[in-house]
């Protein structure tokens, strides 16, 4: 019995050898590395939807360079040393020539020193720490906005919105963290008094204790930063303590129409930060892409909710194609350079590479568009300002 | 002063699904002597049963709660007998490896039948809250603090009151005795465990509409239920519900105060300086486990 367990076993191995090694004469691999699970296994969905539909949408126009190309999708769990341990496993075993991922700021971070290692780039789709192009890590090419970038933007029409002074509660990582910091002195220099810096762990469920704290403090506007589960729940207690504030969340990972689902009325009257804006695709900057992009979205049968995450997936794949093509072949280094000639325009605007961090060693950092929506009656609206 | 009565408030609101979860636990803990790494999934079995009861069969919200706690029961004596029993008398370590295996396979059927991404309860509470003077809490708060110490206190006279409370004391006591007297300790076990897996049950489906229910909800839960069973002394449950009672307010003051980052990291270090001045637990039995 047992030799027929183990010859069995065998006899599988085999056959699981053989089919990808058949799959690698024909296919180009993009790694996906993403929290499918775990605190943002909402928004790590959205995504990796969001990257199969371009997959394939280009395999059905014929595909990169003659091939198909193929998603090799593994979770990270919402965890830092899964993102880099799944990097590494795409890279030395799945030999992806370049990476779509890691989704959070700390799992984009723990995967970077693997792909020095390695030698792979990899495109970072929603990370928002400036510490990411930063860093001298020339592998790095990201599309989604730093909050530098965010607070820049949301600078331009701060002083419509008449905030005195605001209190910040962001998730304990390196994305909160850095929010608060380049979002507090955007803040200051317009004038606007930063208060309170409440902080909640990643995976906390109760943040009772600190919207107690704001309910006592004489700020008037609370910024929040974190994913959808976790506002969900922020704004819930919010209501449940009675706390009247004006809401503005950042980060792009809201998904507003789940906010609605899920809280209620409890997000009336919230405000927020967002990088594409499905209930109004004529004003995006590819109208024809967009409308696209969310009749397939549909078709599939995904939640409407999620499209305002799953563009980072689209974009970011085809930005990863266009730098196949200009590569000529599916190899590291040459989709590396490649990145640099890359001038597309995605669902949430212009994909060019400006260079950032240390000389020799830069990352790639595009210039994403951000839009202010807000949430009146359980619906989405544009404010005029 | 009016931000220190709503601290107070939610500890008290919180304390009592910790002081479940912590009594649950202790129960299998101090009287099989298992660690059970499956409490945390019971837990979350608790709260997606609750969902599942709701939005997919649409059973009211109050009857799929007791069902969930029921069916907690049943699926915690279905654990007991198909994995303990056959292992009875086994060492601590490979009774550990098996709970360990079962806390594996549950989370991830639960993963793989409902998916990552988590599930919101809805509940017939007012979404306003109830304004008590300076304080303001939610109805669903207030059911859930008042669900939990009924079942907190009918535990207590189940344990010294019934039959079968006193047969399980009698075993906790000295098995080798409470057999001589006629006891079923094989029959005992599966009631304890069931009864523990019960509460942890109640607690999730409790919790579960106040919170969001995801396959990784039960371990932090889990984590939090060991560090009150340690607090309190393994096996004692005036301990557990005490224990899970100072978790709470210290969690919540320590992230009123101290700092909101570290709120899980502050109960752990009260366990820290208690085991240090007294090494088993607040309320100590006499014996100890492992």
């Amino acid at each position: 019995m047992r030799k027929l367990a183990g010859l069995l076993a065998s006899a599988a191995i085999l056959a699981a050898g053989a089919v990808t090694g058949a799959n690698a004469q024909e296919t180009i691999k993009i790694g996906v590395n993403e929290p499918l699970t775990g605190a943002f296994a909402a928004s790590g969905n959205y995504v990796t939807n969001g990257a199969k539909i371009a997959a394939d949408e280009i395999n059905a126009k014929g595909g990169l360079l003659g091939k198909k190309i193929q998603l090799v999708i593994e979770d990270n769990k919402s965890n830092p040393t899964e993102a880099a341990t799944v990097g590494e496993k795409l890279m030395v075993r799945d030999k992806v020539p370049v990476m779509l991922g890691a989704w959070g700021s700390s799992l984009t971070l723990a995967v970077m020193p693997k792909m020095m290692e390695y030698k792979v780039p990899m495109l970072v789709e929603t990370s928002s720490s400036g510490k990411i192009t930063k860093a001298g890590n020339p592998y790095i090419f990201r599309i989604s906005p730093p909050s530098a970038i965010e607070a820049e933007a949301f600078g331009k029409i701060i002083d419509k919105l008449h905030i005195k002074k605001a209190d910040f509660l962001v998730i304990n990582n390196d994305w909160g963290l850095g929010t608060a910091q380049d979002f507090g002195a955007m803040f200051k220099k317009h004038g606007i008094k930063v208060g309170l810096v409440e902080r909640m762990g990643e995976s906390d469920q109760d943040m009772s204790a600190q919207l107690a704290k704001f309910k006592a403090s004489d700020a008037d506007t609370l910024m929040v930063t974190t994913a959808v589960d976790q506002l969900t729940l922020i704004f819930k207690q919010a209501a449940a303590l009675g706390l009247k504030k004006n809401f503005i969340t950042t980060g792009g990972s809201q998904n507003p129409d789940q906010l609605i689902a899920q809280a209620g009325a409890a997000v009336n009257d919230t405000k927020h930060l967002v990088f594409f804006v499905p209930w109004v695709p004529e004003a995006t900057p590819d109208p024809a892409a967009s409308k696209r992009f969310i009749a397939e979205w549909k078709k599939r049968g995904y939640n409407f909710a999620g499209l305002t995450e799953s563009f980072r997936g689209y974009d970011g794949i085809r930005a990863i194609a266009a730098a196949i093509e200009k590569a000529g072949k599916a190899d590291p280094e040459a989709i590396r350079k490649a990145f640099w000639q890359v001038d597309i325009t995605g669902l949430n605007g212009r994909i060019k590479f400006n260079k950032e961090g240390p000389a020799g060693k830069e990352s790639g950092q595009s210039v994403p568009t951000v839009y202010l929506i807000e949430i009146e009656n359980g619906k989405v609206v544009i404010p005029k300002i | 002063m009016q931000e220190l009565l709503q601290h107070l408030a939610n500890a008290l609101l919180l304390g009592s699904t910790y002081a479940l979860l912590g009594i649950g636990l202790t129960l299998i803990f101090g009287i099989m002597r298992v660690v059970n790494f499956t409490h945390g999934e019971l837990y979350s079995f608790g709260a997606y049963a609750v969902f599942f009861l709701e939005a997919a069969l649409g059973v009211n919200f109050f009857v799929a709660i007791v069902v969930a706690v029921i069916a907690g029961c049943l699926l915690g004596a279905l654990i007991e007998f198909a994995l303990l029993r056959p292992i009875q008398g086994a060492d601590i370590d490979t009774t550990m490896l098996v709970m360990i295996g079962a806390w594996i396979f549950m989370q991830n059927s639960e993963l793989l039948y409902w998916g990552g991404v988590a599930k919101s309860i809805k509940t017939p509470f007012p979404e306003a809250p109830l304004q008590l003077g300076l304080i303001s809490v939610s109805w669903l708060r207030i059911f859930v603090l008042v669900v939990g110490s009924v079942l907190i206190v009918a535990t207590y006279f189940f344990i010294d009151h019934t039959k079968l409370g006193k047969a399980i004391r009698a075993t906790f006591q000295d098995h080798d005795t409470a057999a001589l007297m006629g006891i079923n300790i094989k029959g005992i076990y599966t009631a304890t465990f069931a009864l523990g897996s019960g509460l942890a049950a109640a607690a999730g489906a409790l919790l579960g509409p106040v919170f969001l229910v995801t396959p990784t909800m039960g371990d932090i839960a889990s984590l939090k239920a060991f560090a009150i069973v340690i607090l309190g002394g393994l096996g004692n449950i005036t301990g557990a519900t005490i224990g899970g009672f100072i978790l709470a307010f210290v969690e919540e003051l320590g992230a009123g105060y101290v700092s909101s980052g570290y709120r899980d990291a502050m109960g752990f270090v009260i366990i820290i300086v208690i085991l240090l001045f007294k090494p088993t637990g607040l309320f100590t039995r006499a014996d100890r486990i492992g």
